[in-house]
């Protein structure tokens, strides 16, 4: 498969004035053209960060290290005006509260043009009648008149149907969303999964799906990285990590998630939270949580190493066991 | 919006009613005019005379409801210095600080939301620190020191300025610096949280993603958000064009509004204090009035919840 994003050692670290702290320790991820990625961890695992850092959106207080490229092409260091024809253009994203993703103070309609005007050099009726027919692509009714809305005159849902719309006027070859459902009711959250599904498939869009609930990847994901403090733990096509998951982390993970068919069963909670990035604790930041931890995990940051031909895992124990 | 409207007028006329009714009252018992205007040791028939004739020997509520009474009728009543109707008195003197305040106005305006915007967007950097650094210097010392403070600098060392008076405009120029300094650097701390309020809003963010350049995402997305709070503290500078510049008038010896509203306080000139108090709460209404309608132009939020609380 083409490669299309291919990050590698990818760091960052927050400048807070009296102190550094890194919260992303050497990020290696591929995304191949037309490819669903799910990215999961807990809230402050760095899945965000990541995407933010490729796209330059940090601000000026991250320090971002190693390589980005799309298509070949780098994306870090590069000047301002070659990011911002990416940001849109090539990949685009959408955000987790869609009702503080939008402007207040724009109409919807208004928001949507300034992409097309961007990207398409669309202006004027032309762009009106685009960001009709992409209103329309999204799923919302009535979408002339839903134009001349204002962000905070639209439910959850919608807004981030308009969010969706907004990311495809310039008809991307990439999607991020960063927690796209997870301010949203259930219902709603399986009916913008299913857009997104859809518009992947009609449209041969690459997706990065970022959650904290592996339940909302598994079915929109080719493949799925688990991210844990700052790292990559795991990741392996999508049935493979559900069948055969290697690092305990991602164990707890599917072990705290219902199952639709077989036997009811008691959810099990991973013990602990994730630790602060200024405070990781020695050797694999996992091990204080981790029920099969032992004394050599705390020695050292286990590397990310092949377990199976497309699956990798970070955790001393799976090496042990596959040098034996 | 016609409701939102009456009801904000009638609030409007409730407040000047209050402001008039405490001048009324606080004048009347802090000081005899007779006493004040004659002097104490005027003959006690002249100062009898002089009560009887401005009719302050009635009880107080009833000089109350007389004074309510006139002004329905557009009398505001006349200087007990002079005998010249006290609104012709004001509206006089009204050009004069007008001519301070306004450019005053600008300067406060076009200083001090510019160096808001800059500092909030190299925030933390040596730009911003120095901007602060000017902007608490500006607000905490007060304007007679600093008004004084330029004289001794620009008028006695430098004899470049006049220190006082009202001859020609260049007279105008250490006034409109006083007032406007202070004025702009609260604008100017005002601004900058305003943005730095905005700038770390996730539309912001999404702004970018979008592909926009920086300073497109500045000045559609981050500028008409920060503006709804800046609105207040233009307004409420707006609303003090009037009386704005009593310190400073004084200081200056210029013969605005504010000289005469210190003049006839000393004096108990009760009409002529009334009535510039009526001037001041009426500009500073109007002015709230204006900020609230502003309000729902810059911020469709208000204007949808408005119309949906009108209908």
């Amino acid at each position: 498969m083409e490669t299309l994003v291919s990050i590698r050692g990818l760091t960052v670290d927050f400048d807070l004035g009296h102190r550094v702290v890194r919260v992303l320790h050497g990020v290696d991820l591929t995304i191949g053209k037309g490819q669903a990625i799910g990215l999961v961890g807990e809230s402050g695992s760095g899945k965000s960060v990541t995407w933010l850092a490729a796209l330059g959106l940090l601000g000026p207080r991250a320090h971002v290290g190693g390589s980005v490229q799309l298509s070949g092409e780098p994306l870090l260091g590069v000047p301002a005006a070659r990011l911002e024809a990416v940001r849109g253009r090539r990949v685009a994203m959408i955000f987790q509260d869609p009702a503080s993703a939008l402007n207040p103070v724009h109409r919807i309609g208004r928001q949507i043009g300034e992409a097309l005007r961007l990207h398409r050099g669309l202006d004027g009726a032309a762009a009106r009648a685009e960001a009709k027919r992409l209103l329309e692509r999204v799923g919302i009714a009535d979408a002339r008149r839903r134009l001349d809305d204002y962000p905070h005159q639209l439910s959850g849902g919608t807004n981030q149907r308009v969010m969706i719309a907004m990311a495809l006027a310039g008809e991307p070859d990439m999607l991020v969303a960063d927690e796209p459902t997870t301010a949203l009711d259930a219902t709603i959250q399986a009916q913008i999964l299913d857009l997104l599904r859809e518009l992947r498939r009609d449209g041969g869009m690459s997706m990065v799906l970022i959650s904290h609930d592996l339940g909302v990847v598994a079915e929109n994901s080719d493949r799925i990285a688990v991210m844990y403090a700052g790292r990559i733990v795991e990741e392996a096509p999508t049935a493979e990590l559900f069948a055969a998951p290697r690092h305990p982390y991602t164990t707890g993970l599917l072990a705290a998630l219902p199952d639709l068919d077989g036997p009811r069963r008691r959810l099990v909670a991973i013990p602990g939270t994730v630790p602060e990035p200024a405070r990781l604790p020695p050797g694999c930041a996992f091990a204080p949580r981790c029920p099969q931890a032992i004394a050599a995990c705390t020695t050292g940051v286990p590397p990310l190493v092949h377990v199976a031909t497309d699956h990798r895992a970070a955790c001393i124990r799976v090496q042990t066991a596959m040098a034996a | 919006m016609l409701r939102y409207l009456s009801t904000r007028l009638v609030r409007a006329l409730l407040t000047i009613c209050f402001v008039v009714t405490f001048a009324f009252i606080i004048l009347r018992l802090s000081g005899d005019p007779a006493l004040l205007i004659l002097s104490p040791d005027a003959p006690p028939e002249a100062i009898e005379a002089f009560r009887k004739s401005w009719g302050l020997d009635r009880p107080v509520w009833e000089q109350y409801f007389h004074y309510f009474a006139a002004i329905a009728e557009g009398n505001l009543g006349r200087s007990m210095r002079d005998g010249r109707p006290a609104l012709e008195l004001v509206l006089e003197r009204v050009p004069a600080t007008l001519a301070l305040t306004i450019p005053a106005l600008i300067l406060k305006i076009g200083i001090g939301i510019p160096a808001g915007i800059y500092a909030a967007l190299h925030r933390n950097k040596l730009a911003d620190r120095l901007t602060m650094l000017f902007s608490v210097a500006g607000f905490t010392v007060p304007s007679f020191v600093l008004g004084l403070l330029l004289v001794l600098v620009f008028s006695v060392n430098l004899g470049w300025l006049p220190s006082g008076g009202q001859d020609s405009w260049v007279h105008g120029i250490l006034p409109v610096i006083t007032l406007g300094t202070a004025g702009a650097a609260v604008l100017a701390r005002f601004t900058r949280s305003a943005m730095l309020e905005v700038l770390g809003q996730p539309y912001i963010r999404t702004a970018s993603a979008k592909g926009l350049p920086w300073r497109r995402v500045i000045i559609d997305h981050a500028l008409p958000n920060a503006a709804i709070p800046t609105v207040t503290i233009v307004g409420f500078m707006v609303g003090s064009l009037v009386a704005g510049a009593v310190v400073v008038e004084s200081v200056f010896s210029w013969p605005g509004v504010g000289r005469l509203l210190v003049i006839a306080v000393a004096n108990r000139d009760l009409a002529v204090v009334q009535t510039i108090l009526l001037f001041v709460a009426a500009t500073m209404v109007c002015a709230n009035l204006t900020v609230d309608m502003l309000y729902g132009w810059i911020d469709p939020r208000l204007r949808t919840r408005r119309v949906a609380g009108a209908g």
